[in-house]
C-alpha cells in the first residue's frame, strides 16, 4: 500500500461508519409522517395495510386490507399494558355500535404479548372483535408506533382519518368514528 | 440355537434397550436462570434478568410454564421467538440490518489493527527511535550519572 493510501482508505471506513449510524438511526428513528398527514387533513392510506399477520387464536392470518369497503379502528394493544385494559371496555363498546349497522369493526393487534395471555385479556373483557400478532413489530415500525395503546380510525376507503398515541377517550373515538363515517360516503 | 429362539432372544434385547433409551438419553432439563439471561423483555428493551415491568413477569411466568412443559432449553427459545418474535432473543439474528451489529465490531477491530500494522513500522522509522528488541543496545551512562548510580545503591545496600 502506498504511503497516502492509508488516510485515504481510513477517512473512507470513517464515512462509511457514520453512513451506517445516520442508516441506522432514520431505519431505527420515530417517523411521524403520518401524523404530520393526518393532522394536515391528508387522509393517508394507512402504511401496513397489507401485512397479513397471525390471529391471537392461530385460527389463519388477517391484514387491515382485508376489512377494506368497512370502517376499520386498529387498535395496538397488550394483556401487560395497564392503559389498553383502562380504554378496553370503551373499545368494545363502540364495536358493539359498529357491528350493530355492519358499518365496521375493530382490529385488535397485540404488541410483544403471549398469545394465551392476550387471549385471556380479550376473554376478560369480552372482545368480540379479533386480533391479530404483531411479530417483529412489523405494523407497528410502518406506523411510526412509539409505544401501547395506539389507535388509527380508518375510513372504508382505507384512509386514516384519525390517531391517538395513547389511551383514548370516549370524546375522542366517538368523533373520530363519526369522522370515518362521514368520509366514507 | 434355531433360528426361532435367536429371534425372541434379539427382540427381546431390542426391547430392553428401548426400555433404558429414553433415560439415558434424555436432554438435562432447561433451567430458568440459564434461558433469563439470554432472553429481552421485549417492551423496556433490556435483558430479562435485570428487567423489571409487567410484561417481564409475563415473560419469566411464560418460561417457567414451558420448562415445566418439559421442553429443552432451545426449544423454549424456540416457542418464545414463535410467540414474540426475533425482538425476544438476546442475540440479534444475522441478517438484515441487524446483520450489522456483528459486522461493523469485527471490521472495526480488523480496520484498526491492520491500520496500526501498516502505519506503526513507519512512523518508527520516521521518528528515529532505536530498535528496543530483546537485543536493543542500552545507552551508557555518563560517567558522573553512573558514580551517583553507585552511591545511590551503596546506600539502600543493594
Amino acid at each position: 500500500m502506498k504511503r497516502s493510501a492509508v488516510p485515504s482508505v481510513a477517512l473512507v471506513v470513517a464515512a462509511a461508519l457514520v453512513a451506517l449510524l445516520v442508516y441506522g438511526v432514520a431505519v431505527k428513528g420515530t417517523d411521524t409522517t403520518l401524523d404530520d398527514a393526518v393532522a394536515k387533513g391528508r387522509l393517508p392510506q394507512l402504511p401496513g395495510a397489507t401485512l397479513a399477520m397471525p390471529n391471537i387464536d392461530g385460527s389463519g392470518k388477517t391484514s387491515v386490507a382485508s376489512f377494506r369497503g368497512k370502517i376499520v379502528v386498529v387498535n395496538i394493544w397488550g394483556s401487560w399494558c395497564e392503559p389498553c385494559a383502562a380504554e378496553a371496555p370503551l373499545l368494545e363498546r363502540e364495536q358493539a355500535k359498529l357491528a350493530a349497522d355492519h358499518a365496521g369493526t375493530f382490529l385488535g393487534v397485540t404488541k410483544n404479548d403471549i398469545p394465551h395471555e392476550s387471549m385471556a385479556f380479550a376473554k376478560k373483557y369480552g372482545y368480540t372483535f379479533p386480533s391479530v400478532r404483531d411479530l417483529d413489530s412489523k405494523l407497528y415500525r410502518k406506523l411510526g408506533s412509539t409505544g401501547v395503546p395506539e389507535t388509527f380510525v380508518l375510513d372504508a376507503k382505507g384512509r386514516v382519518v384519525a390517531l391517538r398515541r395513547g389511551q383514548i377517550d370516549e370524546k375522542f373515538l366517538q368523533n373520530a368514528i363519526a369522522q370515518a363515517r362521514a368520509s366514507s360516503t | 440355537m434355531s433360528a426361532r429362539r435367536a429371534l425372541r432372544a434379539l427382540v427381546a434385547l431390542v426391547l430392553a434397550v428401548a426400555a433404558f433409551a429414553p433415560a439415558s438419553a434424555a436432554t438435562p432439563r432447561a433451567s430458568f436462570n440459564d434461558i433469563e439471561d439470554e432472553v429481552m423483555c421485549v417492551t423496556c428493551n433490556v435483558p430479562l434478568n435485570i428487567a423489571n415491568s409487567p410484561q417481564a413477569d409475563d415473560e419469566r411466568k411464560e418460561i417457567r410454564r414451558l420448562i415445566a412443559l418439559g421442553l429443552t432449553k432451545q426449544q423454549v427459545l424456540d416457542r418464545l421467538k414463535s410467540e414474540l418474535g426475533n425482538e425476544v432473543l438476546a442475540d440479534p439474528p444475522t441478517s438484515g440490518f441487524n446483520i450489522t451489529t456483528w459486522l461493523v465490531p469485527i471490521g472495526a477491530v480488523g480496520g484498526v489493527g491492520l491500520l496500526l500494522a501498516l502505519t506503526l513500522p513507519r512512523w518508527r522509522r520516521r521518528s528515529g527511535l532505536p530498535d528496543q528488541g530483546p537485543d536493543a543496545k542500552v545507552p551508557e551512562l555518563a560517567p558522573d550519572d553512573l558514580r551517583r548510580l553507585d552511591d545511590e545503591l551503596g546506600r539502600a545496600g543493594i
